[in-house]
């Protein structure tokens, strides 16, 4: 036993750390593009605050088509623009960038959906303040969504990861790639299952840790 | 038919100009309001009452714009609506203020921070908007509920932070969309004393739809009485209701009578009507003892309106023409305001709620 951690402890450490940092800064930049697109779509949509039927229908269809894309070949697919940005196609970084992609569009789901669940009634009162928009968006869709939006970046945070192993299969660096490369290649069996157990435990902190979070900060139920 | 306000309302400060809405969908559209005008003054409570799906809730949504007219136009301290560009429009809703049936208060922030939400919105400096709403909140009697959050208040307690959210920009105008609507009838009479209380202590004009008459005998000086998208009668509560003129007016006149207006069955029945120094003599009594025929009281009841007591009473008269014709000149000789109910019959099959 000893023996095996002295020669893949370091192994699977690191690339806990190499999957970690994908995932994290995939789901950031994903965040960074997916939040303005789901509140476009809360927006823009018929009976939303700034219709807007083809600003809408752009984003819609936009978020539908990259949505329908499996990701191993998205990932394939947007090869070349992965080089152009940042030079290689293997590895960690090369991984964030289709992981980012892929994720931006689904998220930009879940916040629209988050968002589209605060009342109508206390949106229409803030209306009747004489509430901007933007007002309106920031200070009272996205506070009241609060829950809804930290329970959707768990889930977020779980397919994002299972994203990452698969890029695995291509050199995607992180504990994917070790199962793939040793547990696969190399049928070394044992580190296949370990990295199996790392990847339970890393989605079950997140999704308990998300969990906790939502619900401390959710003010609905009184405690 | 729409029955106008005859006296006149000497400062106006929202008036309602031909104002018509028309949704339409697809396939058809509703007109929900069609050519209501109609003038409320400064300082008024003013009750807007009307069945449900008579368009009340439409109109008031046309006070502040949150529903664009399809025509007409509703001035506000003589500015047009209509005309204001939406940033105008939006400072325009500073001053408009308005509370819903369902409260609306933001879930996730506290009392206190609540009442700050349209403060902040006016971009008043974080410290003065704290000591404005801990202020507010304890006018509206929750000066020990500041941190509490919505969730944990009654829905009494929670349209008193609406309330007091709505004062906090200082507003000419509040509008009150069935606001008691969800609370029991304790709660219901504790907030529209509150709502009489600012009327009278910052001179704000408060603008109450309900579909509840007692509402509007509780509070409100004038009301106008929507019936089916138009304007059914207007003018001053005593009025309306010890003489409504409009077949809706005297529906929820007759509803007035608190629990629930049953059924009044029967022909030759008449409303009549106390003012209030009628009461003292036993009118009815005296009417029966003179012409030695009984009648039949079908229902009673008194309101206080604006503090002086109105009662109302359904007769059934005898078949005798000439009899009835007697009664009733003898009531009308009396003060009382007398009503042919004759035409009951036709809504009454139309008449089930409340």
């Amino acid at each position: 036993m000893s023996e095996f951690w002295n020669e893949y402890g370091s192994l699977l450490l690191n690339n806990t750390g190499v999957t970690l940092y994908m995932v994290l800064v995939s789901t950031l930049l994903a965040y960074i593009i997916g939040i303005p697109l789901g509140i476009g779509l809360v927006l823009t949509a018929p009976g939303g605050m700034k219709p807007n039927a083809v600003i809408y229908n752009v984003l819609d269809v936009t978020v539908n088509i990259v949505r329908s894309i499996p990701f191993l070949i998205l990932l394939i697919l947007i090869m070349p623009f992965t080089k152009l940005l940042v030079g290689k196609t293997y590895g960690a970084n090369a991984t964030i960038v289709p992981l980012v992609v892929s994720a931006a569009p689904f998220i930009a789901r879940m916040v629209e959906s988050s968002l589209l669940e605060v009342g109508h009634g206390v949106i229409e009162a803030a209306q009747s303040m004489g509430a901007s928009s933007f007002t309106i968006v920031y200070k009272v869709m996205i506070p009241e969504a609060r829950t809804s939006l930290i329970v959707g970046a768990t889930i977020a945070l779980a397919t994002i990861l299972g994203y990452s192993a698969m890029a695995g299969t291509v050199g995607g660096g992180g504990l994917g790639d070790v199962a793939i490369q040793y547990g696969y290649y190399r049928y070394q069996t044992g580190v296949m299952i370990i990295t199996v157990v790392l990847l339970v435990a890393l989605v079950q902190i997140m999704q308990a840790a998300g969990m906790k979070l939502g619900k401390a900060l959710d003010h609905r139920i009184s405690k | 038919m729409s029955i106008i306000d005859k006296d006149e309302i000497l400062d106006s400060i929202i008036h309602i100009d031909h104002l018509s809405k028309t949704f339409s969908s697809k396939d058809h559209t509703v007109e929900a309001l069609s050519d209501i005008s109609l003038d409320i003054g400064k300082g008024d409570i003013f009750g807007i009452i009307g069945m449900s799906g008579a368009g009340k809730s439409t109109l008031v949504r046309c006070l502040n714009f949150l529903e664009k007219p399809s025509s007409g136009d509703v001035i506000v301290k003589g500015r047009s609506m209509s005309h204001l560009s939406p940033k105008e429009l939006r400072l325009q809703r500073h001053d408009i203020a308005m509370i819903f049936q369902s409260f609306n208060l933001l879930q996730q922030r506290n009392v206190l921070d609540n009442v700050c939400f349209p403060l902040e919105i006016t971009g008043v400096p974080k410290k003065q908007a704290r000591l404005k709403a801990t202020r507010l909140l304890a006018e509206v009697g929750l000066g020990d509920k500041l941190k509490s959050y919505p969730s944990q208040l009654s829905g009494g307690q929670q349209q008193r932070v609406a309330i007091a959210r709505a004062l906090a920009n200082d507003p000419s105008i509040l509008l009150c969309d069935e606001a008691t609507s969800a609370l029991d009838p304790k709660t219901t009479g504790e907030v529209l004393q509150l709502l009489k209380e600012i009327n009278e202590k910052h001179g704000i004009t408060i603008v109450i739809i309900t579909h509840a008459m007692s509402v509007v005998t509780q509070i409100c000086n004038r009301v106008a009485i929507i019936d089916n998208g138009r304007l059914a009668e207007s003018g001053k509560v005593q009025e309306v209701f010890s003489n409504p003129r409009s077949e809706a007016g005297m529906r929820l006149v007759l509803s007035a009578g608190g629990s629930t207006a049953e059924r009044v069955p029967g022909e030759h029945l008449i409303r009549i009507a106390f003012t209030s120094n009628s009461s003292y003599e036993p009118v009815v009594a005296n009417m029966v003892l003179k012409f030695g025929s009984p009648v039949n009281i079908m229902r009673a009841d008194t309101r206080d309106i604006g503090g002086i007591a109105r009662g109302q009473m359904v007769l059934q008269l005898p078949d005798d023409e000439e009899l009835r014709a007697n009664m009733k000149k003898y009531l009308i000789e009396r003060g009382l305001e007398v009503q042919d109910l004759s035409s009951m019959k036709d809504f009454e099959d139309n008449y089930e709620e409340n």
